[in-house]
């Protein structure tokens, strides 16, 4: 009875906790539930995987009004993997903003932080999970305001304006993506993904499904911050709650990478994106420009989290290069390394963010000597550097290898090069690190001798232990990726 | 069957480690235990594909054992032994377990079956150097690894990108015999000459093994090069190309060996020098010259390990490296004079030693094949050798005038290290028989014959006389600069100068055709990615929407075109 509702679940508990949170308000107690509601999500997420891993996909008419005049929620082989990923990363940093929030907002606030992370939550799995694109909308909607609050939050008082340009820009992209459904809606008639699909090969005149075509691409790739339209990124990152960092930069893109890909590919259809536009062309060279632009900005940054953001920029440059291939290895290799960036930087974050609790900041200064005063940081920090690097045995590296394999059965052996020629500027930026940590001597900023409490470095080394992990092991995540491609390609679920 | 169950080189690395846990007493056990656990089972393993595994979707073959990889793994676990052995002593926290790291990568390179356990543990050997070279502590060695770190990294990506090629051509990761036919197979083919120290990126080998700490080195000398020989050996055996590759480096190492003035950078040099050798043994390809190649590898590991080990006891007592700040040693490191001297006859092929059963196998093989040119220029090279590790290496360091240093010989346990491969040269070089047997083809070669013993002492006494000879003049020049009226320089091949001198003149106008603009692009780059760049900057609010409505602009543009 129960299993037959999870895909509603899913997306309700979270979303019913965060008023429940407010009600309550004592911080333990919210903390207790929000934690709860994340741990259940992931766990009706893994069985949801598990079902359409078996049975195929599973369509879930809300309210029981049929599709496509009802929502409907639709779980495929693609959106099951995204929904663990965003479910597994909450359920990872719930735990962590115990202590960790608790040091960086007014305690009288803290209910506010679990509620709008529940709400967040629930945001991004309903944008994940829906099949129908004015409620991915609303979900979109409701993740990016939970998302300015959170930032918001952060000590730093830029925070405030990075929040604030992240609210405007976010509303010029959500606002673009709602003109881009909303032109759909004009010549389809429908609002249901998969209806939408099916009736746009009808449409006589092209031009206004071109102009949605536009709006949806830049709406997302705003969202998803696609280079040039990743400003409002580093600092949002940067200023934000250490949790809030580490959730982000694991979810937040990485379901607008989805979205990008279901209308790509499960609305305009691959004929239209890639022979009628020359959308991949485009995408590759922004790809291209943002993994080396980015990189190099990261190379000169003198704080760590801001380094860390401006990779996460290079890195979305990975992922829309595989889409940007738009053949069975690129695909893969953008959704594998969708999952597997979102655990190798949630990994980061959140051992940045102990450091940052310890020494009031992460500027290089206070990295200097770290090695020594919390090496279990800064060894973890390494660890998942090497993932962010694609060193072999890593979850980076097998991202890489995709990309790689796909560039060349394209022909083309100068994207090839590229890929491993860029990881370099990530040895680079990752070495910064390990000089100040490991080499340099402790200078005055250096945090006194003291790990991080355990209830932030368990999660974090979880997440650490999950990039290698995944680096040996990959058949859920390569395996996933493969059916998500296939499906997206129009090959067997 | 534990001895198919337990991967050698797993172990080593596990035992590493596990090593910065343990003090005292268990971690000597420890770090002694592994190596000579994991040489026995490189010994008793059968042939075959252990281990059968699937990676990424492709089958992986990570515990392959064949004659070939059982021999370099072998030698790879006793050097692991004697380095432990040496650097037992050394306070370090870092330099063993890295060193075990590295050598366990290396075991597990050789018996790699298949492409990608093979790139794995390539990089894991770079990083596990790397952090060998760092953990001596100093500012030149930390500049040093960088340097290392960014070569082997740069290899690594070479190596990549061509597995990938292969991998995505053939569908298949073995790691077979390459021919060279598709950029893929060249890019591998560059990526296991950067490892083997080959031009032009030679540089690295000197610039590096130096800077390690005294027992750093005998670690370094050992693996990367060596491993590269191997994968050459499996890869691409009788690519012609390699031959003169091969020429190149045994003279590259001779000539800068000969200038050189400090002691461990003599000996880095003539690593190049000595992979040369096989390099041009892989090239050749016929079953003795690869024959000879593996032997010889076999054979340099013990006697270069020997060498460095007996610098580093002089470094390790008198804290200095110039050979014109030492010498007179022998009074009171008899024992180091004498295992140094050992490792200096063996590097130069004296009969008796170990080189000799070895090396004189490629020459055999280019004489077999009738290739007159290479057969002189490896004999020459050889007296090259003698020149400059046989006889440089020692008399300047241990003999020559007397520096007035008073060092005692060095701690038991650097002793029985250097005892132990100093019974290794000469067993080897007597009892040569256990190693044919271990060969990858049979070995009925027989090193001990009248002509071959003549021929190679007369080599041996003219370039030993030579140096006597020019003694006078090498005492006007104490410090060995480059100093042009110094013999070797001369006798040396004028040809290299010649090549060297060109190529330098035309590099230097290049370098300045190029440096303005690459100044101007560096500085382009600073100023747009620099800290403060306009890329790094927090962006207005407005400019961010102009980027919103540019995009969109082009995309609408580009739609409706």
């Amino acid at each position: 009875m129960i299993a037959g509702q999870l895909p509603a679940l899913v997306v309700v508990v979270p979303l019913a906790a965060a008023p429940l949170v407010v009600l309550v308000r004592r911080p333990v107690a919210a903390f207790a539930i929000a934690t709860a509601a994340c741990a259940f999500s992931f766990f009706a997420a893994l069985l949801l995987a598990a079902e359409v891993a078996g049975a195929g996909p599973i369509s879930y008419a809300l309210g029981s009004w049929p599709p496509p005049w009802g929502i409907e929620y639709r779980v495929d082989a693609f959106n099951a993997f995204v929904l663990v990923l965003v479910s597994g990363a909450a359920t990872v940093v719930a735990p962590y903003g115990w202590r960790a929030v608790a040091a960086e907002v007014r305690r009288d606030q803290l209910y506010l932080y679990h509620a709008t992370f529940c709400l967040c939550v629930a945001g991004l799995l309903g944008m994940a999970i829906t099949g129908d694109a004015f409620n991915l909308f609303v979900f979109m909607e409701i993740a990016s305001l939970a998302s300015y609050i959170l930032i918001a939050l952060g000590r730093d008082r830029r925070a405030l304006l990075a929040a604030y340009q992240y609210l405007i820009l976010g509303t010029i992209g959500a606002t673009f993506y709602v003109i881009g459904v909303g032109l759909l809606y004009l010549v389809t008639g429908t609002l249901n993904i998969a209806d939408m699909a099916a009736r746009l090969p009808a449409v006589p005149d092209l031009r206004p499904v071109l102009a949605a075509l536009a709006f949806v691409t830049v709406g997302v790739s705003l969202k998803l911050a696609l280079f040039p339209l990743h400003f409002w990124l580093p600092n949002a990152y940067a200023y934000a709650p250490s949790a809030v960092s580490a959730f982000l930069s694991a979810t937040a893109t990485k379901v607008s990478v989805y979205v990008l890909l279901r209308f790509y590919f499960g609305v305009f259809g691959l004929p239209l994106v890639v022979e009628t536009l020359p959308m991949p062309q485009i995408l590759l060279a922004l790809s291209i420009v943002a993994i080396v632009s980015a990189s190099l900005v990261a190379l000169w940054q003198t704080d760590l989290k801001r380094l860390f953001a401006y990779s996460s920029v290079a890195q979305i440059g990975y992922i829309t290069l595989g889409i940007g291939m738009a053949s069975r290895e690129g695909l893969t290799a953008a959704v594998v390394h969708l999952f597997n960036h979102g655990v190798t930087k949630g990994a980061l974050f959140l051992l940045v963010g102990g450091v940052a609790l310890r020494a009031g900041g992460a500027g290089f200064a206070s990295l200097r000597g770290l090695a020594r005063a919390m090496p279990l940081t800064a060894l973890g920090i390494t660890l998942a550097g090497l993932s962010l690097i694609g060193v072999p045995g890593t979850a980076g590296f097998v991202s890489k290898w995709y990309l790689v394999i796909g560039a060349i059965e394209a022909g083309r052996w100068w994207l090839a090069a590229l890929v491993v020629a860029t990881s370099l500027i990530a040895v680079g930026y990752v070495w910064r690190f390990v000089e100040a940590a490991y080499l340099a001597e402790p200078g005055p900023a250096t945090p006194a001798r003291g790990e991080a409490s355990p209830v932030m470095l368990a999660p974090a080394w979880l997440l650490v232990a999950a990039c290698l992990w995944f680096g040996f092991d990959t058949s859920f995540t390569v395996t996933s990726a493969r059916r998500a491609a296939a499906l997206l390609l129009g090959g067997a679920p | 069957m534990i001895e198919t169950a337990i991967h050698p080189g797993l172990l080593v690395i596990a035992a590493g480690l596990a090593l910065p846990f343990l003090r005292g007493g268990p971690r000597a056990a420890v770090a002694l235990a592994a190596p000579l656990a994991a040489a026995a089972l490189v010994l008793f393993v059968p042939e075959g594909s252990h281990w059968q595994a699937e990676y990424l979707g492709l089958p992986i073959a990570p515990y392959a054992v064949d004659r070939l990889s059982r021999l370099f793994a072998l030698v790879f676990a006793v050097m692991a032994f004697g380095g432990a052995l040496f650097a037992l002593n050394n306070a370090s926290r870092l330099e063993m377990p890295a060193a075990f790291v590295y050598a366990g990568s290396a075991i597990g390179a050789t018996f790699a079956g298949d492409l990608l356990t093979l790139f794995a543990f390539w990089e894991l050997m770079a990083i596990g150097s790397t952090l060998v070279v760092w953990s001596a502590g100093t500012p030149a060695a930390w500049a040093a690894s960088r340097r290392y770190l960014a070569v082997h990294l740069f290899g690594g990506v070479l190596l990549l990108a061509g597995i990938a090629g292969h991998v995505g051509a053939t569908g298949s990761t073995l790691f077979v015999r390459f021919a060279l036919d598709s950029t893929a197979h060249w890019l591998i083919l560059a990526a296991f000459l950067v490892n083997a120290g080959a031009p032009p990126l030679s540089a690295w080998v000197a610039d590096t093994y130096p800077e390690a700490s005294w027992s750093g080195t005998v670690f370094l000398s050992a693996f990367t090069t060596k491993t590269a020989v191997y994968v050459l050996l499996r890869g691409f055996p009788g690519t012609e190309l390699l031959v003169w590759v091969g020429l190149w480096m045994v003279f590259y190492g001779i000539v800068f060996a000969l200038l050189e003035n400090d002691m461990r950078r003599i000996l880095a040099y003539s690593i190049v020098n000595q992979v040369g050798f096989m390099v041009a043994g892989v090239g050749l390809g016929t079953e003795m010259a690869l024959n000879g190649a593996a032997a010889h590898a076999f054979t340099h590991i013990l006697y270069k390990a020997l060498l460095l080990m007996s610098a580093g006891a002089v470094l390790h007592a008198t804290g200095r490296r110039k050979c014109s700040e030492l010498g007179g040693l022998f009074r009171t490191m008899p024992l180091t004079t004498v295992c140094g001297t050992i490792g200096a006859l063996a590097i130069s092929s004296f009969p008796l030693t170990s080189g000799f059963v070895s090396k004189s196998m490629i020459s055999q093989a280019a004489a077999d094949l009738h290739l007159a040119a290479v057969w002189l220029a490896l004999a020459a090279a050889s007296a090259g050798v003698f020149l400059h590790a046989g006889i440089k290496f020692p008399w300047f360091v241990f003999f020559q005038t007397d520096s007035g240093l008073r060092p005692p010989d060095p701690p038991l346990n650097m002793r029985l290290a250097m005892l132990v491969f100093a019974a290794l040269c000469v067993g080897l070089g007597v009892v040569y028989r256990p190693l044919y047997d271990l060969l990858p083809y049979p070995a009925d070669y027989a090193p001990y014959t009248g002509a071959h013993v003549v021929a190679q002492l007369q080599l041996l006494l003219f370039s030993g006389l030579a140096f006597f000879v020019m003694l006078p003049m090498l005492r006007r020049t104490p410090t060995i600069t480059l100093d042009t009226d110094w013999f070797y320089r001369r006798a040396a091949p004028a040809f290299w100068r010649a090549v060297e001198s060109a190529a330098r003149a035309r590099a230097a106008s290049l370098a300045d055709f190029l440096r303005r603009p690459a100044a101007r692009a560096y500085g382009w780059v600073v100023r747009h990615h620099g800290a403060d760049g306009s890329l790094a900057r927090t962006r207005t609010t407005g400019d961010m929407a102009l980027w919103v409505a540019v995009l969109l602009a082009a995309y609408l543009l580009v739609s409706y075109l």
